[in-house]
């Protein structure tokens, strides 16, 4: 039987700040010696109290808003409580009731065109501590406790995996270009949760189980998790049977799940509002100047780039994959009118240099080709002054030295050669050396190509095409 | 110094003594600790006595007033803290076993703002271990007496400040309020004490009971000795987020004017059965005090008095169940025993909380609980709207409110043990200032039949302690 995938995501960010969420501890724990980022306030110590980083709730505003989400103008803390050996507090502080944002959506690309995701809620809470089990101990590192968390809950809108994917990856990119995370997978900066249960295709209502998969920390294993619960669900209800409602966890990155946990019936954490920290409330004015200072979000982008510039879906996406590409780029086209321009100089940049950076590992700040550099090259391409085949030749060492390509041309001589004299006295060379392509013609017109190949290459791709063309055609109708 | 002069000793004695060079604050410390070593097997005033630090700040500002340093009219006192306030490395025990052991690696911001003026710490004191109790016999670490006579209760939950105090055992006192923990032994023990307004005192680093109640403010003998110290301890802590930005006035410097005009409300609900008549008639008699000073005193009413009590402990319990969780003898206290964790924090828990903590703990967690927090948590929480309420409209027919502090004479030690209902009704008049967040004093009024002390509460607006320590001080200067 075929089945209709239905998949909800909570996702975690660990925003970006100096400090902890409630304390003042530094946040950049990674590789940090057990237990060296804490006090009183991220140990739970008697009568530590928590006061809010300012700037990790300026960071969870500033997602709600690029996931075009309501946002409370009252809003508050409140305690969620479990016991739990790296949760100090015996609670975390999260939001219940009125999270800072909600009812967002998010254009993702599907199959069939642009679609919908929902976005339930954007709320902030504070890490736990980490449990790092060793043989029959557990030891506990609360470096990670007190962390700044924003959580995004999505509606259970995603049919296909491959939404699921590019809207992981979409969200990850915003965060970034935002600069609300790092979102380094590595460091475990942002971490999925997957929700999900299949039903018949064409059934309307939502199935009547869920499963849940916590603690996903890549996109790729979020895509083997799903293929594998498809799997899995579908081969229980082909049997008859209904998938159990639980929560499920992995071992290891096949996207194989186990189960955790039976839920019989919701946890309850007994939420109430957290008394040590007082509502926070946000005016008009705020709202809208944070609205107002947020970079253009990457999909944004890449509709402008499309519209405006009249690139296609796959170059406009790849120039916006990172802000500093799409940046990079920007400047590159700044002052260019034509269209046409902007495109060869998108192709330029995502194809030869983009290329120079990954194998070379050179970061955009490091690279020697300034915007003008790139732009010159192409004016002298379009001016007819090189070929195409010496600006690919010319390209590697003006990314090697940051030398001008005018420069190098001149340098080096590589000027095009449009010199008719020159040139037919090679083409008279070529012709003859090439008989047959005569035969060739007579049932193939467009065989003197192969002539044109021949000249350029005589010519170390320096003769104007368009010249060459010219008098290939002339010298063979002289014949 | 001997016992009689360090238990009429006051802030402002002292510091003249101190200032003029008349007694030095080492041996005025020495003598305190003196009097405390000898108190202390009867009274059990203290959990911990920090007699190294307090020696050595003593020395300290010694030192500084040789060198004519200008110094804090508080600097070389020695006072106590009860033991919520955590002090690097002594002892902080909240007065439970479970903190047992616990040396706390920080100031609380309490402490910190003392140790700047330069006063002397003489130690922890008992208390009602977390400050769940109204008489001091709930400690840990064994019930406090009360040094007016050992067969009753001091009052709780700051017991030992209370006591400590009746005896000499130092200047002042910082207690703790979350229900009438400083203004209770502050009446049974005849002594002033301020409930300060929610947010005017930084609760950083002080062990929380409730949080949205517990307040922190000095216990001492007399009204100014009061101002003096809430002085240096108000103001807005960046590390309480619940601290006010209101302005911290020069209370001690307000003390003087006179209260002509000035009108004092009576809550009828205050005076009704139940009412100990020899506290009746103590409060009718300050009534007759402020009349004569010029204040007229009327009759108001705060309907939602009936519902206080219950939807203080609701919400007081609930904020208690989720801040008592972190004690899982994981980081800090002591220890538990067992296999696995779970079997670990059961085993802690069941041997460190007393049945009192256990009690709140359950109370806690079922009003918060799925289901059933709509009808309690969240039905204690609109009570608690309502109760604000009440005191704003009585604030805008009166200045102060007059109550009296405990609707009932000290009781012996034991003598409500098999009850613990009747403890919390004990706590009626104390405990509706809490949820409302106003502040309140407890000053002496008289004493009954059996020597034993009567005090009354006079509560003000938020952040007008001003006004209650105006009117306090007022009343004191014309019963002395």
């Amino acid at each position: 039987m075929v089945y209709e995938l239905i998949i909800g995501l909570e996702i975690h960010i660990h925003a970006k700040t100096k400090s902890k969420m409630f304390c003042r501890c530094d946040a950049k724990y990674f590789s940090a010696p057990p237990n060296s980022h804490v006090c009183p306030v991220c140990l739970g110590l008697p009568g530590a109290l928590p006061v809010p980083n300012k700037k990790a709730i300026e960071q969870c505003i500033k997602l709600s808003l690029a996931l075009g989400c309501n946002i409370n103008k009252f809003s508050k803390f409140d305690r969620k409580n479990y016991f739990y050996p790296d949760l100090p507090k015996g609670y975390q502080i999260s939001q219940y009731d009125l999270p800072f944002g909600y009812e967002g959506n998010v254009e993702i690309e599907s199959t069939a065109g642009t679609k919908s995701i929902r976005i339930t809620r954007v709320h902030m809470e504070e890490d736990t501590g980490k449990s790092i089990h060793s043989g029959a101990k557990t030891m506990l590192d609360f470096n990670k406790s007190g962390v700044p968390l924003v959580e995004v809950v999505t509606e259970p809108d995603f049919r296909e995996i491959k939404d699921v994917t590019f809207f992981a990856k979409r969200l990850r990119q915003t965060v970034k270009y935002i600069g609300v995370s790092d979102a380094d997978m590595e460091k475990g900066q942002m971490r999925f949760e997957v929700n999900m249960s299949l039903r018949k295709v064409g059934e309307a209502a939502l199935p009547k189980y869920k499963v849940e998969v916590k603690n996903i920390g890549s996109i790729s294993v979020l895509e083997k998790v799903i293929a594998y619960e498809l799997k899995r669900q579908s081969e229980l209800l082909d049997k008859g049977e209904t998938p159990v409602q639980e929560t499920r966890g992995l071992r290891d990155l096949t996207g194989v799940t186990h189960s955790q946990r039976i839920k019989e019936e919701s946890n309850d954490y007994r939420y109430f509002p957290e008394p040590d920290i007082p509502p926070i409330t946000f005016t008009d004015e705020q709202i809208f100047a944070n609205r107002e200072t947020m970079c253009e979000l990457p999909t944004d982008k890449k509709a402008r780039y499309m519209k405006d510039c009249g690139l296609d879906s796959a170059l406009a996406e790849t120039l916006i994959a990172t802000k500093g590409r799409a940046e990079w780029f920007e400047q590159a086209i700044e002052g260019v009118t034509d269209n046409k321009v902007v495109s060869q100089i998108a192709k330029w940049f995502v194809g030869d240099v983009i290329a120079f950076m990954n194998a070379n590992k050179v970061k955009l700040a490091q690279l020697k080709l300034s915007h003008e550099m790139l732009r010159e090259l192409v004016e002298l391409l379009n001016l007819g002054k090189i070929s195409s085949t010496i600006a690919k030749q010319i390209l590697p060492e003006m990314l090697e030295t940051g030398k001008k390509a005018s420069v190098i041309v001149k340098e080096k001589g590589l000027e095009v050669v449009n010199d008719e004299g020159a040139i037919n006295e090679i083409v008279k060379k070529v012709i003859a050396a090439n008989p047959k392509v005569l035969e060739d013609m007579k049932k193939n017109p467009a065989a003197y190509k192969f002539l044109i190949g021949q000249v350029m290459k005589e010519m170390q791709g320096k003769a104007n095409p368009q010249v060459v063309d010219k008098a290939i055609l002339e010298a063979l109708q002289e014949k | 110094m001997n016992q009689d002069e360090l238990k009429k000793l006051t802030i402002s004695t002292a510091s003249e003594l101190l200032a003029s060079k008349k007694l030095s604050s080492v041996e005025l410390t020495q003598a305190t600790l003196d009097v405390i070593e000898q108190q202390e097997p009867v009274i059990n005033a203290f959990i911990t006595v920090t007699k190294e630090i307090a020696l050595a700040r003593a020395k300290q500002v010694d030192e500084l007033r040789a060198k004519n340093e200008r110094l804090s009219i508080l600097a070389g006192i020695p006072y106590s803290l009860k033991d919520v306030y955590n002090v690097k490395g002594v002892q902080t025990t909240g007065g439970a076993k479970i903190l047992e052991g616990y040396i706390s690696p920080y100031d609380a911001t309490v402490e910190v703002l003392m140790k700047k003026s330069n006063a002397v710490l003489l130690g922890k004191t008992n208390c009602d271990s977390f400050g769940f109790g109204t008489t001091g016999e709930h400690s840990g670490f064994g019930p406090t007496k009360n040094p007016i006579n050992i067969e009753y209760v001091p009052g709780g939950s700051s017991s030992g400040s209370g006591a400590s105090l009746v005896y000499g055992g130092g200047v002042f006192s910082i207690g703790e309020d979350t229900g009438g923990s400083i203004r209770c032994p502050a009446s049974f023990c005849g002594l002033a004490g301020l409930k300060t307004t929610y947010g005017r005192v930084s609760r950083y680093g002080a062990a929380p009971y409730a949080s949205s109640y517990d307040t922190m403010g000095p216990m001492a003998r007399n009204v100014k000795d009061v101002a003096i110290v809430l002085e240096h301890l108000a103001g807005q802590d960046a590390r309480d987020a619940t601290t006010g930005t209101a302005e911290v006035l020069p209370y001690s410097t307000l003390l003087d004017k006179s209260i002509k005009g000035m009108k004092i409300g009576m809550p009828k609900e205050y005076f009704g059965e139940g009412l100990d008549p020899e506290v009746r008639a103590s409060m009718e008699h300050a009534a007759d005090v402020f009349r004569s000073l010029g204040a007229e005193v009327i009759e108001i009413s705060l309907p939602y008095t009936e519902y206080a009590v219950a939807a203080y402990y609701v919400i007081g319990t609930s904020e208690t169940s989720s801040n008592l969780a972190r004690l899982d003898g994981i980081r800090y206290g002591i220890e538990g025993e067992g296999d696995t964790w779970m079997q670990k924090i059961k085993d802690v828990r069941g041997k460190g909380f007393n049945d009192e903590a256990k009690r709140r703990i359950m109370v806690g967690t079922y009003a918060l609980s799925a289901g059933y927090a709509d009808q309690y948590y969240k039905k204690a929480q609109q009570v608690r709207q309502l109760l604000k309420k009440d005191f704003v409209r009585a604030f805008t027919e009166v200045d102060v409110i007059m109550t009296p502090t405990m609707p009932v004479l000290p009781p012996k030690i034991g003598e409500n043990e098999s009850d613990p209902l009747k403890l919390w009704l004990m706590d009626a008049f104390t405990v509706s200032v809490n949820p409302v967040g106003v502040p309140g004093l407890s000053v002496p009024t008289g004493f009954a039949k059996n020597g034993l002390p009567i005090g009354m509460q006079l509560i003000a607006p938020h952040f007008r302690e001003d006004i209650i320590l105006n009117v306090g001080y007022q009343f004191e200067q014309e019963v002395k």
